[in-house]
């Protein structure tokens, strides 16, 4: 490189001097992915204690008397909203999409990095406007996560108030924010990759935030009408979902509107959203396991296929959370076929991840131990999800634990347990620091463990019938007393694990400063964010030269190279070439008996 | 090293049928639309997610149509005007479609002049669009004044079903906001365009670009039109 070009770059790069527009009005997608996440974290942190509130009402009932009925609906929708929306999807595309895609498709940034600030900001006022609904009067809304009308506008449900309108507002926000960001995660994966980056190059972690975002920019305006709708039902008093309807002994004057309109809407956004936050954990899992295995991900192509299959299916599934709801059985059939469908391509996903392990050099390092989880995690729940997919078992099963013990097991435990792999695996990346591995480890145990603790009696108790989103469950004849007893063992398993996460959360502050230095490559793992000149990176990703990519992301254990990886910008080896020129002579591995080939190594 | 990697790092040899076209560029490195700049493909998702939107505000207008229990008003009532003692249904909303089609066509206009590199007639032409586009919701104010004398409200309506002064106000109101997006985009990018800013930069791109959006807002009140004005 000569002065000029190094001149030219430090021009072009605009790097910010000053502290503010560095570190906070920044427009470095790496200090916005943190930023992301620090705010996804941070709001989880309250869904996490309204968790516990909630545990600690069914587990002790009656022990705790600042848990009235109101708060308590109060806590399940808060609760639920929070971790769908404001955590799970926020941390998967605001945060690891935003650090990930740059770094792993060779850009130097996204393709407009003023927007991708934007997103952040709208995000950060989404929250506070959630944040804000804890404050009015009548407080947030009590409506279930759902918000299904008539119900959740009307005067007797929690947070009537004020609560239902920030609660709409916010999510119409986060929506502007989301879309900002995702238009730009599109367009970098599509338009601004690295020299040598094709599609089929790219990591699965690319590929599931890939598709993940896609679908988020075609489900989202779902949300967004019905929230629009929503909020005029309120407001100014429109009849979109209000049918006549009678109120504590009064006529109202709404009229007309169809309830059945708002489900349809909601899920025709809320199946795809169960997937925008699946998809990239099933991308982000499948690099992991690879790594820490140090062998190609089986079938990647049809890792590639099964992911797009999964989020055109998703949009013809939605229905599937309405079997009990009233609309015409006929509709039941056919969803019921299609989400039976879905789990093919799902299945696939599973069966090559499990045959990535086998033969494999499997190292047990905490990422990796957070992956194996992530499989059986999201087995079980998959298996439930048949029971539910069912028209004729989901109606007894309907509106029971087996169903919150279903989507806690499939769409939050699995997917959380894959966010936390992923910081373990990326953030001496993000730092340039391991973070400490004897937390790691009992903070994966009691996680775990700790999830199966909590949901798999829960199981059980949507046998029994127990009904869900219930305040207490006192003199309710069918219900056994053992019921109680099996309440108060889930409680005292769920403020373990939660405190658990407290103790990661401690782990990260603490290892930001005393964690052992990382070198820039600690797993030698072979996609590109690990190659950076910096680490962490510094602002323009690269250095003065882009990278230029020869390989896929998972050449690992490939016999004849001197080490078990070799990286996406390692030129193509002289022992390659000689492959590819004598293919009869195949793998060295089917010759036992020589040692190291003389071709081979750089 | 360049930073915006606007051409492709290989071109492809030979001609080749479309589909095989295709098939290279998606398979290819760097970018999947060949040569298309990051605002305008970020443009077509853009626009990929608004169809989406409108395409819901749609639905829910028909379902409810269909769910009210009060009969529908007559549109060909509700929106004719009386105009030298001759009532003259629909004649308002024939205008306002001709003129927002035809803005349509001049828009075409700009953006062939912009590709010819003739930046007066492209940013005036751009212009008349955006006048075009004014008079448009113009004329959507003026329909929107003269239902509202007559009582048509969003929780009301005398001429039949609540619903229906609900989602004429919400999709009309949502697609004027559009249209009044629009003109503020076109008059901002037709100043820039006089002023010489892509000539020196040598690019018109931007005009194809507004251009997308534009045309995507007509396409849009076609069906606007057709589901509540004519049926």
């Amino acid at each position: 490189m000569t002065d000029e070009t190094a001149k030219d770059y430090d021009a072009e790069m605009h790097e910010p001097t000053h502290f503010f527009t560095k570190y906070i009005w920044s427009q470095d997608h790496k200090v916005i992915a943190v930023q992301y996440s620090i705010t996804a974290m941070a709001i989880g942190l309250v869904a996490l204690v309204l968790s516990w509130l909630m545990r600690l009402q069914l587990g002790f009932p009656g022990v705790f008397d600042f848990i009235d009925q109101e708060a308590y609906y109060q806590y399940v929708t808060m609760h639920g909203m929070i971790m769908v929306i404001y955590l799970l999807t926020a941390f998967f595309l605001g945060g690891f999409g935003n650090y990930l895609i740059p770094l792993m498709v060779g850009a130097r940034d996204m393709v407009f990095p003023y927007l991708n600030m934007l997103s952040y900001w709208v995000y950060l006022l989404a929250v506070l406007v959630l944040v804000a609904s804890f404050f009015v009067t009548g407080g947030p809304t009590g409506a279930g996560w759902t918000l299904y009308p008539p119900q959740s506008i009307l005067p007797g449900t929690p947070g009537y108030d004020g609560g239902i309108i920030l609660m709409l507002v916010s999510l119409i926000i986060f929506i502007v924010a989301f879309t900002m960001g995702g238009l730009n995660y599109v367009t970098t994966i599509l338009q601004a990759r690295a020299r040598g980056m094709t599609l089929m190059r790219m990591p699965l972690s690319v590929w599931g935030i890939f598709v993940a975002t896609f679908m988020g920019l075609l489900a989202f305006p779902a949300l967004f009408v019905s929230g629009v709708m929503l909020l005029l039902d309120r407001v100014i008093g429109t009849s979109f979902f209000m049918p006549e309807i009678v109120s504590l002994g009064e006529p109202l004057a709404y009229g007309g509107g169809s309830p059945l309109l708002f489900q349809h809407l909601f899920w025709f956004f809320g199946h795809p959203e169960v997937y925008i936050v699946a998809l990239p954990a099933f991308g982000i899992v499948s690099d992991l396991l690879s790594v820490h295995a140090r062998k190609a991900i089986f079938g990647y192509r049809m890792m590639v296929w099964a992911l797009l299959a999964i989020g055109v299916l998703s949009f013809i599934v939605w229905a599937h959370h309405m079997y009990v709801s009233g609309m015409d059985p006929a509709f039941g059939y056919f969803f019921a076929v299609t989400t039976l469908i879905i789990a093919v391509p799902t299945a696939i996903k599973v069966y090559n991840w499990t045959l990535t392990l086998w033969k494999a050099d499997i190292h047990l390092t905490i990422p990796m131990m957070f992956a194996i989880a992530f499989i059986l995690t999201f087995v079980f729940g998959g298996l439930t999800g048949l029971f539910l997919g069912n028209v004729v078992v989901d109606v007894p099963l309907s509106d029971t634990y087996f169903v919150v013990a279903h989507f806690h097991m499939v769409m939050g435990v699995a997917p959380i347990l894959v966010v936390f792999g992923a910081i373990y695996h990326w953030y001496p990346k993000i730092t340039g620091r391991m973070l400490h591995e004897g937390m790691g480890k009992v903070h994966f145990w009691v996680t775990f463990l700790g999830t199966y603790a909590i949901y798999f009696p829960m199981h059980y108790l949507g046998f029994v019938g127990v009904p869900r989103r219930y305040y207490d469950y006192e003199d309710i004849e069918f219900i056994p007393d053992s019921v109680a007893d099996l309440n108060m063992a889930i409680t005292i398993a769920a403020l373990v694990v939660g405190a658990a996460q407290l103790m990661f959360i401690y782990n990260l502050v603490w290892s930001l400063i005393w964690g052992k230095k990382a070198d820039s490559n600690p797993w030698k793992a072979n996609s590109l964010e690990w190659q950076t000149p910096d680490t962490p990176p510094k602002h323009g990703n690269w250095g003065v030269e882009m990278p230029t990519v020869y390989r896929w992301a998972y050449d690992f254990s490939v016999p004849g190279a001197a080490e078990d990886y070799m990286p996406q910008n390692m030129p193509p080896q002289p022992f390659e070439a000689h492959r590819a020129a004598h293919p009869e002579e195949g793998p060295e591995e089917d010759k036992p008996g020589e040692d190291k080939p003389e071709e081979g190594g750089t | 090293m360049a930073r915006n990697n606007h051409t492709p790092s290989e071109k492809t040899p030979a001609p080749i049928g479309r589909h095989e076209e295709l098939l290279t560029d998606w398979a290819s490195d760097r970018e999947a639309f060949k040569n298309v700049s990051w605002g305008k493909s970020m443009m077509w998702i853009f626009l990929l997610s608004d169809t989406f939107i409108f395409g819901t505000f749609l639905t829910g207008y028909m379902t409810v149509r269909m769910t009210t229990t009060v009969p529908w008003p007559n549109p060909s009532e509700v929106f004719a005007l009386t105009i030298g003692g001759v009532e003259l249904p629909l004649v308002l909303i024939a205008i306002m479609t001709f003129i927002l089609i035809s803005s349509s066509g001049t828009m075409a206009m700009a953006v062939n002049m912009g590709y010819r590199g003739d930046r007066k007639k492209a940013g005036i032409l751009m212009l008349v669009t955006a006048l075009f586009g004014l008079s448009f919701v113009s004329m959507q104010a003026f329909e929107w004044t003269k239902l509202i004398h007559e009582g048509v409200r969003p929780w009301e309506n005398p001429f039949g079903a609540h619903q229906f002064g609900a989602t004429f106000f919400m999709i009309t109101g949502f697609h004027g906001l559009h249209v009044s997006v629009g003109v503020i985009y076109l008059t901002v990018v037709a100043i820039k365009v006089l002023k010489g800013d892509y000539e020196r930069r040598g690019d018109y791109q931007i005009v194809e670009i507004t251009g997308l959006y534009w045309h995507f807002v007509d396409l849009v009140w076609v069906f606007i039109f057709a589901f509540f004005y004519l049926w």
